[in-house]
């Protein structure tokens, strides 16, 4: 045991080891906050789709040599965010279908030109990291860090401030416009959020891996909880709990950063699963 | 000036026009009931009157100063909603939602609104119980109070009583007449039509093609509730 913890204080002196924890919890927080939101409101595959078409941006940013891929990626994803959310309103192809379309082509294209253009020797290793994350985030540089904790800033201050007004609007959207409340506004915001999140997550655990940061801490939160408060509040606690474990256990086990935190993710909704059931049976 | 005024209106949905050249007012404190088929652009109807939707042809204008705070609209319920973790009294506060603004949080008045509402319809016991362990009654109740909040002219309701049993639409029908004579206007779609002429103060009929519009007496006389009594007997097992 002492052994673990003096492995761990000798990798806390590094900044880097720091940085990660930082920009984890944050990370876990933000998406777990709005992943509430997006599986009540059906949407969680939306997350899945837009992580993708940040892929895509990326692709492209790294092939038209931009000095910082935010600059593109950012823009980008917020854009097909707010579209992707107005279209399934009143579609000729149905939500589910139209995401599910882009997410595959934003994929399939951005790793085309990827290996078309690339300057790279490592095109595999690059792909394999963007979308598995498996070392960015322990690669990241001081700029980085305060990008992100500024982000997280705003989407906690804007979810803190919206709070009633984004449990309304996912509760019931036709009653919120009804009484004359301007829900598209909050639906496009929630989409702005949503892209802000999925960019700075894919640093965490690369695009595949987003999803499951948003959904997995909301739906085991859903599984104990019955009030929105309480689900918001639970999966936000689950949420850094399994991103600073994950990001403690990849470092003392040398595992993947992404994929042991959604690791912890998945055991945790096991966990509440059955205390769920245990409940409910009493 | 009626609170609503409606010339040549027509109302689809998906590009298809259901209900055609609807002419007719709803005045203050009136007590609206509309009625007809599946199909026939009753919700529809509703979901234009509440700007969820715009009428494809004619005028919706509205008078009185009426803003979209003063409305108050009780949906269909969604799957969505059935198991969503919420309390009865976040859902009920929620009717505060268009006095609030840009204000984060529910201030005194709004958090005595949502109560008062929670004890006229009898559900302050439940406020920290969770939406989706509820009766479909108590639901419905659930969803009214929130509406009431929101209500301060205008009440929309569509098809409230689906799915409850006798005892609670009747209840349900009492709380809604109660709250129209403190002088709520109300406007109902309803599949019920006993009840529509029980308690509704003008009905709208509408069927393929045309409409009855008039008070329940002029109704009750009416071709148009002659013809639909008969056919409810020959189209009872629908």
């Amino acid at each position: 045991m002492s052994n673990i913890i003096d492995t761990l204080a000798l990798y806390m002196g590094y900044p880097f080891v720091r940085y990660a924890l930082v920009v984890g919890i944050l990370i876990a927080l933000c998406s777990s906050l709005l992943g509430v939101t997006l599986v009540l409101k059906r949407m969680s595959f939306i997350g899945d789709g837009l992580s993708h078409v940040a892929f895509g941006a990326m692709a492209l940013g790294t092939v038209l040599n931009f000095t910082d891929n935010m600059l593109i990626i950012l823009p980008i994803t917020t854009i097909t965010a707010v579209v992707l959310l107005k279209s399934s309103q009143n579609a000729k192809i149905k939500g589910d279908a139209a995401i599910a379309m882009l997410s595959v082509g934003a994929l399939a294209l951005g790793y085309l030109v990827l290996n078309v253009f690339s300057k790279s020797a490592n095109v595999s290793g690059d792909v394999c990291s963007t979308l598995f994350g498996s070392t960015s985030i322990l690669t990241l540089v001081a700029f980085e860090v305060k990008l992100c904790i500024v982000i997280s800033i705003i989407v906690i201050a804007v979810f803190i401030f919206f709070y009633h007004k984004i449990f309304a609007v996912t509760f019931d959207e036709d009653f919120v416009k009804a009484v004359g409340v301007p829900a598209n506004l909050y639906n496009t915001l929630i989409a702005v959020i949503m892209a802000l999140i999925i960019v700075l997550a894919m640093n965490l655990v690369g695009s595949l891996l987003i999803s499951a940061l948003i959904i997995f801490p909301a739906l085991s939160a859903m599984r104990i909880f019955k009030s929105f408060k309480g689900v918001v509040i639970c999966s936000a606690v689950i949420s850094v709990f399994c991103a600073v474990t994950g990001i403690l256990i990849s470092i003392l086990a040398s595992t993947p950063v992404g994929s042991t935190i959604v690791c912890a993710d998945i055991i945790m909704f096991l966990l509440f699963s059955i205390i769920g059931r245990a409940k409910e049976g009493v | 000036m009626a609170l609503f005024t409606c010339q040549n209106v027509t109302v689809g949905y998906e590009g298809k026009a259901v209900a055609k050249n609807l002419n007719f007012a709803i005045n203050s404190g009136d007590y609206l009931c509309i009625v007809g088929e599946n199909g026939t652009g009753k919700s529809t109807l509703l979901k234009t009157l509440c700007k969820l939707k715009s009428p494809m042809d004619g005028n919706i204008l509205t008078g009185e100063n009426l803003k979209g705070a003063d409305v108050g609209y009780l949906p269909q319920q969604t799957e969505l909603q059935k198991d969503f973790p919420a309390t009865v009294k976040e859902i009920v506060q929620s009717g505060c939602l268009n006095k609030m603004g840009m204000r984060p949080i529910y201030n005194s008045t709004e958090k005595k609104m949502a109560k008062d509402a929670m004890e006229k319809l009898g559900i302050d016991v439940l406020a920290k119980k969770c939406y989706r362990e509820l009766s479909g009654g108590q639901q419905q109740r659930v969803l009214l109070a929130r509406a009431i909040c929101a209500a301060q002219k205008v009440l929309f309701l569509d098809e409230p009583v689906t799915g409850l049993d006798p005892k609670v639409t009747e209840e349900l029908y009492n709380l809604i007449e109660n709250l129209n004579k403190n002088g709520l206007t109300v406007v109902m779609v309803s599949h019920d039509i006993d009840a529509a002429v029980k308690y509704a103060s003008h009905v709208l009929h509408i069927s393929k093609n045309k409409y009855f519009y008039g008070t329940t007496q002029e109704y009750l006389s009416s071709k148009a509730f002659t013809l639909f009594n008969n056919e409810k007997g020959t189209n009872c097992h629908e």
